[in-house]
């Protein structure tokens, strides 16, 4: 039983990483800026739309590391 | 009129109506049966929940609306990207979950995993009420995403929506959910076309982005140090929101397992990006200057800003793929707005139906009330949209999403903890819609930004973020009070092991 709760608990660590697009996204001074422009495209832009493949990324990588292997479903 | 941009649109919708009716005969099963009309029973893999979801979520008015908030207001309107960066990660830690607990008690709604986990029929009503107005108004706007295409290629009057909107009650009556989850295929087929070709030949015309940066004023482009905590609450609070309602629920359930719907949060993105495409829509069409064009004066004076996307097209396109586009909007209307009768039925016939009108009904008449009931849903959005401003519908679907975040508690902190009272859950539901409501009609329900004043500070955020606040308080703090008075807490009908993890 102590052993499962671990294991668990050690899965659990991964979501962790999931907070990561809260922070890159939510704090707006971070990225309320016209400067830097990549081919024309200001800041502001092209670092909200980096955050899409990011966060997919990010989720993908807590999707394989806490795969439930008797899971239903295809 | 436009013949030939109107050919293309007719044949395409006339192509999924067909679909709509041979979906019947899709994985064939008892339609009778309401697991299997309102959720497909159950069994969609990761591909269709994919377009099911994206179809789902992604709507016309979506299409419509997003560019013309980014045309009319600037950088504020691109709050949609955060909000579909992050709603993802928080659906892939809390919807299995809900998926895991529905499956093993056969729960259709959220209304229903309310009703067990909480046993308070009150409390379940008030999440199913709350579920079906937030849908309706929804739905409404649906129909004007139909309405903007359509004067888009010189058609006038009520008669051609009235048509669209009969064939998609027909056959959402007789297949269920099986016809806008084949539907979706195709709808997303078409979109993804469009805003391709869309985001590549437009702005070749106007001179590469850059030169369509450079068109938009400067105060636009970016956001204004006071408008940075509004365009984060909004985007929380949306992502929050997202997955309470209906229609979202309805597709989460339908799919086969956790597993989907994991692997789903990973591959859905790909509509934000497509989303993020059409809102700089916005910016081309400022720069295309489509709102100074004599030709376009009628449809903006008439619709607004939501014509800024149709008149690109018109200008940017030639008449068979403006044609193309205009039916990937149209088709794109029609399966959420399928998807969210169906929800808003499953809601009625389960939550107030089946609960206090009928307890003990038949699957059978359940099936068939549920049939009935997406029926009224269609047509009261109909009904409300040809016999009332569209600005109700629009200042109605801003109040839905301060709505149904009051479900949040009982739903989402439902799912881990059984600590909240239930009465104090209702209780909180109450205050936060009231509060909500409140603010909207300070602000004469126009935006969905309230500015709270703290002393000389000025705070101005989401509505329906501040409603949740005071919604939370009153749980949490009734639900200290209701436990030390002894007040019975109701037996939960679940057990940890329910949840799957």
């Amino acid at each position: 039983m102590r052993l499962r709760l671990r294991r668990a608990g050690r899965r659990h660590l991964w979501y962790l990483l999931l907070l990561v697009p809260f922070v890159g996204t939510l704090w707006v001074p971070f990225y309320d800026d016209a400067e830097p422009r990549v081919a024309g495209i200001p800041y502001f832009y092209w670092y909200q739309f980096l955050w899409i493949p990011l966060g997919a990324l990010l989720t993908a990588i807590v999707y394989f590391a806490t795969r439930e292997p008797r899971e239903p479903g295809r | 009129m436009n013949g030939t941009a109107l050919a293309v649109f007719v044949a395409l919708f006339v192509l999924v109506t067909v679909l709509g009716f041979v979906a019947s005969r899709w994985r064939r099963a008892n339609l009778d049966d309401l697991n299997e009309w309102g959720l497909g029973g159950r069994r969609f893999g990761t591909i269709v929940t994919w377009f099911l979801l994206g179809g789902d979520l992604y709507t016309a008015y979506t299409f419509v609306a997003v560019p013309a908030f980014v045309f009319g207001a600037g950088a504020l309107g691109f709050f949609a990207m955060p909000y579909t960066v992050i709603t993802y990660p928080f659906v892939f830690v809390v919807m299995p979950r809900l998926w895991s607990v529905s499956h093993k008690h056969g729960y259709v709604t959220a209304a229903d995993f309310v009703r067990g986990r909480f046993d308070s029929g009150a409390l379940a009503l008030a999440v199913a009420v709350t579920g079906i107005l937030a849908t309706m108004p929804y739905i409404a706007l649906q129909l004007v995403g139909i309405q903007v295409v359509l004067a888009a290629m010189g058609i006038e009057g009520d008669l051609p929506l009235l048509l669209a909107f009969g064939i998609l009650a027909i056959y959402t009556y007789q297949s269920g959910l099986r016809a806008p989850a084949l539907i979706a295929v195709v709808k997303d087929a078409i979109i993804y076309v469009t805003v391709i070709a869309a985001v590549l030949i437009i702005p070749a015309h106007l001179g590469g982005y850059g030169a369509v940066f450079a068109a938009v004023p400067h105060d636009k482009l970016i956001l204004a140090p006071k408008q940075m905590s509004a365009y984060a609450t909004l985007a929380l609070g949306s992502a929050l929101a997202l997955f309470l309602y209906p229609h979202s629920v309805t597709g989460v359930l339908s799919s086969s397992g956790r597993a989907v719907i994991r692997r789903n949060t990973a591959l859905l993105p790909a509509y934000s990006f497509l989303l993020g495409l059409i809102a700089l829509l916005g910016y081309m069409a400022i720069a295309a200057k489509v709102s100074t064009s004599p030709a376009h004066a009628a449809g903006f004076a008439r619709y607004g800003f939501n014509y800024a996307v149709p008149a690109l097209f018109l200008d940017s396109f030639p008449s068979w793929f403006a044609g193309f586009a205009f039916a990937a909007i149209a088709i794109g209307a029609l399966v959420p707005a399928a998807i969210m009768s169906i929800a808003a039925a499953n809601l009625f016939t389960r939550n107030v139906y089946k609960e206090f009108l009928r307890p003990g009904c038949t699957a059978r008449e359940e099936s068939r009330v549920a049939k009935l009931a997406s029926l009224i849903v269609k047509f009261g959005a109909l009904a409300f949209i040809l016999g009332l401003e569209k600005q109700y519908a629009i200042a109605l679907q801003l109040l839905g999403g301060v709505w149904i975040l009051q479900t949040f508690p009982a739903i989402v902190l439902g799912l881990y903890t059984r600590r909240l009272h239930r009465w104090a859950l209702l209780a909180g539901w109450g205050a936060g819609m009231a509060t909500g409501t409140w603010m909207g009609w300070t602000t004469s329900f126009k935006g969905a930004v309230y500015a709270l004043h703290l002393g000389s500070h000025v705070l101005p955020a989401y509505t329906a973020l501040w409603a949740l606040i005071v919604n939370l308080v009153v749980a949490v703090a009734g639900s200290a009070l209701l436990g030390a008075m002894r007040v019975s807490p109701g037996k939960d009908a679940t057990e940890a092991a329910d949840y799957g993890e």
